[in-house]
Order: C-alpha cells, then structure tokens, then sequence
C-alpha cells in the first residue's frame, strides 16, 4: 500500500497490521535493541546539533530535518519510556510522550529516504554515538512495523523467495555461463569442493556482469580452487539494510553455510560495501562463535595476491581520486589496502578533500540507491561528491564498492557529468600482467 | 494494647530529640541550611543517582562483537582510550564547519573547571568536604574565567534558540541544564564582592544571604545532575570508549 500524497508525509506500509499492532511491534523491536553500547549512546547526546556537519544530506540541502540525531527521535522515546534509568519515573509522569502511528510514519523518511548509515556523523560527534548503528536498529523496528519503503520491501520479498534480489539461484548458471562467454572466462559453479566460494553483489548478475568476469580472471590466473554455488551466491544481503533480521540471517547461512559444505576456507566477498558489513562483522552473531571460515572483501584480496607476488599488473600512470566506501573504509577498516591497490596500478593518487574514514558518502549507501523515491534528494548529495572530485583535477575516479559506482553513475546521469567512477577490482583485471 | 513505661519513656525522648532538632533547624538561616542539611542531601542525590544511572547503563545486555577482529588492532582498551582522547579535539575535515561549537565548547568547560578548581574558596570549600586541597589560581585568572564562562553560556543559548537544527533537536532537558549551569555562575560572580584572600581570612561569610543563594544555586545543579544532560561528564568516557572498542575491533583508527 503506498500513502505518499503530494505535500504529506512520504511513507509506506505493508501487510495487515492495525495501527496500534504498528506501534506495538516498532515499540518490542526498540526496546530489545538497547544493549550496553546502545544504552550508553541513547543516554550521552547533547544536543549541540555538531551531527548535522557532518551529515550529507544536511548539508547538501540545508533542512534542518536531516539533522542525523533527530533521525533517532523515535529511539530515544521508547529508550526513555521503556528501557532507560528512569523510565518507570518517565512513565508515570508522562515526561515522554508514546510514540504514535503517525510519527512512525512521518519518520519512515528519515530513517529510511535520508540515512546511509555511513556513519560520518559519528567522527564528529563529541560523545562519539554511533548514530549509524542506531538507525540500523531503528529499522529494525521500521521493518517489524511494516513501514518500509514499498521499493526496498519488494527488493526483500523478492531476497525472501529467491535468495537475492536479482535471480533466482536456480539461474546463477545460466547468467554465469553468460557472463563467461561475453568476457572470455572461465566461472565455475556449483562445484562440489573449493578451497574459496566467491559471492556476488546483485548488480554484477546484470549490468555489472564486467566485474564477475574481472573476479574470474583474477582468480584463475592465481590458481586457486573456487566455485560460485547456486545455494549462496549474493552477499549483499538486502535483510542488513532493510531490517529484516529474519532475512538477514537467512542470506547470511546461505553464505556461511555453502562454504562449510563444500570445504571452502575462505568466502570472497565482492566489491560491496554492505556486503562486508553484513558478512565480515556480522555473520558471526548468528553462529553464536567465530566463523569456520573466513570472509575477506574483494580490496582485500587485490591486496593481498599483490603484496604476495600472486598476481603482478602493468602500471596504468594516470591520476585518479578514489571515492572511500563507507561501509569498507570507514566501517570496515580497508583505508589503506585500497590504497596499497591503487598504489600497486601506477595510479598517481590525488585524495579528495574529504577522504579515508571522514570521506563523504555517495548518497546511496543502506538502500537508498534502491529507494526510487530518494532520488532527487541523492542527487543533490551527489553535487558534495562532484564538487570534490572535479577539485582533485583527476583523471579518473575510482572506488571499491558496486553500489557507489551504480549511485555515482546515476548522479552523474542526472549531472550529464562525464567522468564516470571505475572499479578497482576491474582495473587490477584489465592490468594482470603475464 | 499495653504500653509500659519503658516505651513511654522512649517515645517522650524521640519526642524531645525531634522537638530539639526542628528547633535548631528554626534557629538556622539560610546559609546554614544550605551548609548543612541541603549540601547532604544534593550530595547524596547527586552520588546515588549518579551511580544508579551508571549502573543501570552498564548492567544493560552485553552484546559481544563474535567476528575476528582485524589482524594486529591495538587491544580493545587501547582503542577505547584512543577514541576518549581522540574526541578531544575535532578533525581537520569538520574543524570549520564546527568552529562555533568546537571553540564555545572549550571555553565554557575550560573556564568552569578553572573556576570550579582554581578559585580559593571553593577549594576551601572542597578542603572541608574531602580533605583535599591545592594551590588557587590568581583572582584575576578566576575574574577572566568566570567571565568567559558566562558569556560562553550565554552565547550557547542565544545558537541554540535561533539556529534551526539545535531548535529542532532542542529538549526540556537543554534549557533546565543551561539554567541550572548559569545559576551557580551569575550567584557565584554576585558575591565577588572581595577578593579571595579577604573573603578566607574572615573568620565568618559578612554576605551570608547571598552566598546560602550561590551554594544553594549548585546544590540544584547537584540534584539535576543525574537526571539530565549534565551527566555526560561521566558518559562521554563511557559512550567514546565504546565506539572506540567497536571500531578498533575493525581496524579503523579513528
């Protein structure tokens, strides 16, 4: 059911739940979610408003809406009724008001059209709250509540039937074979035992087909064992940026799981950036231990297979500017392993302005790229981006991440802007030396 | 019911004890109340409170982070300590953008902790309470200080009532913090009457109404403390260290 009408709220519902069952449903997700660290986040803000400055949507646009911490408005009001220090005081007095459908609604916007979960605005807040998690947590409670953007929700019906939101497993063949004979690789599937299962983000089962056929040529020349397997193949885990914590966890066995049975040590994960933070620090709450194989990120493995003389490359000696995925740099850790990839391909890197952990988002992290609705607000975001890009005088963009390329192409489009990002998986393939 | 005499001798004695202390209380003026019975009861507002908000967020689930932590990261304590300092000062990237609240931020708490720490009777005060003591700083310092302190606060209110995003995100809690900060302060500079070695060598306060409002003022601001905002000079250690744990177990140095 959509409910957006021009000049009210943008929100959408799904399934059949009264308003009350809502409310109720949003309210148990919240509460559960209050750990120590989340506890302790809730309870530190004070308000000096520094999150808005750090925050793209802020500060491509200027309203004061997009201020990161009134994102958690609904968080806070339940932590303080339900779950704070002085809640049952809270309650008696009425000191919080309880939340209604109707701010449910009206904050589906914020949580879902204009957060990224990229985190930035944690590097300047004074407390250090780690506002990103939070409205990871706050979608959580979205999700249960059925108020989820219509496109994402359909994104998820279609990851809960198929096992991603781009193909069917049974397909993967079928789209691996194709991918192979357009490239001139060779992508194996499905086989019984490989010491390494490569997974795949949903946009390289379709237009990114280039970036499969790189990862291949890749991993042929270092002559490993690896399979790609129809049973988990898309570690982009929609559930992650959704909320659905069943869906999540079900993509994340897929995953896991494939790899134990067919003796895999290692899971590759692609260029994604929610991928890795779905997968790598993730994953392993729902095994309750460590993982029984490891999960590396695509600029991981580049790194790695070149500081090892596995693979070598020709140098390409042209400037670029790389653009940081958020979720791999400054949620993941791999600043200086892109780096190091970069370094490796002759690139004469010239950072942007704001680079590494404090770079800024590409606008389309945590679904929003997905969310056909955000569009003009990811567009003007996307102005901060080429701003910055066009300062470096660059030749070439460059970034780790599908979604970012498929965020920046988009805004790019919308721009008529010319320069158009590259991967760094497919330069390092269009480079391998013999 | 019998009552013997033994219990009726008691109770004229708890009658006697109650009677004597409502009327020292009687003979008491406002700076004594605030000394005595106030001070004891904002302290112990202020230190259990305190400790039951602390304790409540401590004692909430533990939720352990089950990934491997990327190769070679510093120790979890190292990196909850490296995010506390780190968060002393702003990055390059926002040190702009956050000028105003970067440079007010420092001068109020740098300025009240001066005056808190530094000014002669208030470490008389803390010497009688603790024990403890050290040397004061220059009145002059604490004038300069105290001023800054009271402009910062007052220049705090003014962004935080016309600018859109802090009115937006602005709570009860902000203005009764605010208010109850700037009390002890304005109190404070109103029985700047003499300077610090003067007021320590009398033998008695000469001002004692408006020093009972001063002490009172922060006895408020003792028994608000636990409740509101104020309390994130406890949390920020806390809520920094926190994230520092969870991003140095992924390898990014903040």
């Amino acid at each position: 059911m959509n409910a957006t009408a021009v000049g009210s709220p943008v929100f959408d519902k799904q399934g059949q739940l009264s308003d009350e069952e809502r409310v109720d449903a949003a309210m148990r997700s919240f509460v559960s979610e209050f750990g120590v660290t989340a506890s302790l986040h809730m309870e530190s803000c004070v308000r000096c408003g520094l999150c808005a400055e750090a925050c793209h949507f802020h500060v491509a646009t200027g309203e004061a809406k997009y201020t990161p911490i009134h994102k958690l408005e609904p968080l806070r009001r339940a932590y303080q009724r339900e779950a704070g220090p002085f809640a049952a005081l809270v309650r008696k007095l009425g000191l919080v008001k309880k939340l209604s459908i109707g701010e449910l609604e009206r904050w589906q916007e914020l949580i879902y059209d204009s957060c990224t979960m990229c985190g930035r605005c944690t590097l300047i807040c004074p407390m250090g709250i780690d506002i990103a998690e939070l409205v990871r947590q706050a979608r959580h409670g979205m999700f249960k509540a059925g108020l989820v953007p219509e496109r994402l929700a359909l994104m998820d019906r279609a990851a809960q039937q198929w096992g991603s939101p781009a193909t069917p497993g049974d397909d993967l063949p079928d789209i691996l074979q194709e991918a192979a004979q357009q490239h001139g690789v060779t992508i194996p599937c499905n086989l019984p035992a490989a010491e390494m299962l490569v997974t795949a983000a949903p946009a390289e089962l379709g237009e990114h087909t280039k970036a499969l056929a790189a990862a291949a040529k890749i991993l042929n020349r270092v002559g490993i064992t690896w399979t790609m397997h129809s049973a988990g193949f898309d570690a982009s885990n929609i559930g992650f940026n959704n909320g659905d914590l069943a869906l999540q966890e079900r993509l994340t066995r897929a995953i896991i799981d494939t790899a134990v049975q067919i003796g895999a040590k290692t899971v590759l994960l692609p260029e994604c950036g929610h991928a890795y933070g779905a997968a790598r620090w993730e994953a392993a709450k729902w095994y309750g231990r460590e993982l029984p194989v490891r999960i590396i990120h695509m600029t991981e493995f580049l790194d790695e297979i070149l500081a090892a003389g596995r693979i070598r490359v020709k140098r390409i000696g042209e400037s670029a500017t790389f653009h940081d995925p958020c979720q791999i740099v400054r949620r993941g850790g791999l600043e200086a392993a892109a780096r190091r990839v970069v370094a490796a391909l002759g690139i004469e890197l010239i950072e942007l302005q704001d680079h590494g952990i404090a770079g800024y988002c590409c606008g389309g992290g945590g679904g929003v790229v997905s969310n056909q609705r955000a569009a003009p607000l990811r567009h003007k975001v996307f102005d901060i981006k080429r701003a910055q890009v066009e300062a470096t005088g660059a030749k070439r963009l460059v970034t780790s991440c599908g979604q970012c390329r498929i965020t920046l192409e988009m805004g790019a489009k919308q721009a008529k802007w010319a320069k158009l990002p590259e991967s760094l998986l497919e330069l390092v393939a269009d480079q391998l030396a013999d | 019911m019998q009552i013997n005499a033994a219990q009726v001798q008691g109770h004229s004695l708890t009658s006697g004890r109650r009677r004597r202390n409502l009327e020292s209380l009687a003979q008491m003026d406002l700076l004594d109340f605030a000394r005595g019975p106030a001070l004891v009861a904002a302290l112990t507002v202020f230190v259990l409170g305190t400790l039951w908000r602390l304790g409540h967020v401590l004692s909430r689930p533990r939720l352990p982070d089950l990934s491997v932590a990327r190769e070679g990261v510093p120790s979890a304590v190292a990196g909850a300590w490296h995010a506390v300092l780190r968060g002393m000062w702003p990055r390059r990237e926002f040190r702009a953008s956050g000028l105003f609240a970067m440079l007010n931020g420092y001068v109020f708490h740098l300025g009240l902790a001066v005056v808190v720490f530094g000014y002669a009777p208030h470490i008389a005060f803390i010497h009688r309470l603790t024990g403890l003591s050290w040397p004061a700083l220059p009145a002059a310092v604490m004038y300069l200080a105290a001023a800054a302190t009271l402009m910062s606060l007052l220049a705090a209110m003014v962004v935080r009532l016309t600018d859109p995003v802090l009115r937006l995100i602005s709570t009860r809690d902000d203005h009764i913090s605010w208010a109850l900060t700037l009390l002890p302060v304005f109190t404070g500079m109103a029985v700047l009457s003499d300077p610090p070695a003067a007021l320590l060598a009398r033998d008695h306060a000469i001002y004692r109404g408006p020093l009972a409002i001063h002490l009172l003022s922060l006895e408020l601001l003792l028994l608000w403390f636990p409740f509101g905002k104020l309390m994130h000079a406890v949390l920020f250690v806390f809520s920094r260290g926190a994230t520092g744990v969870r991003f140095n177990h992924r390898g990014v140095r903040l």
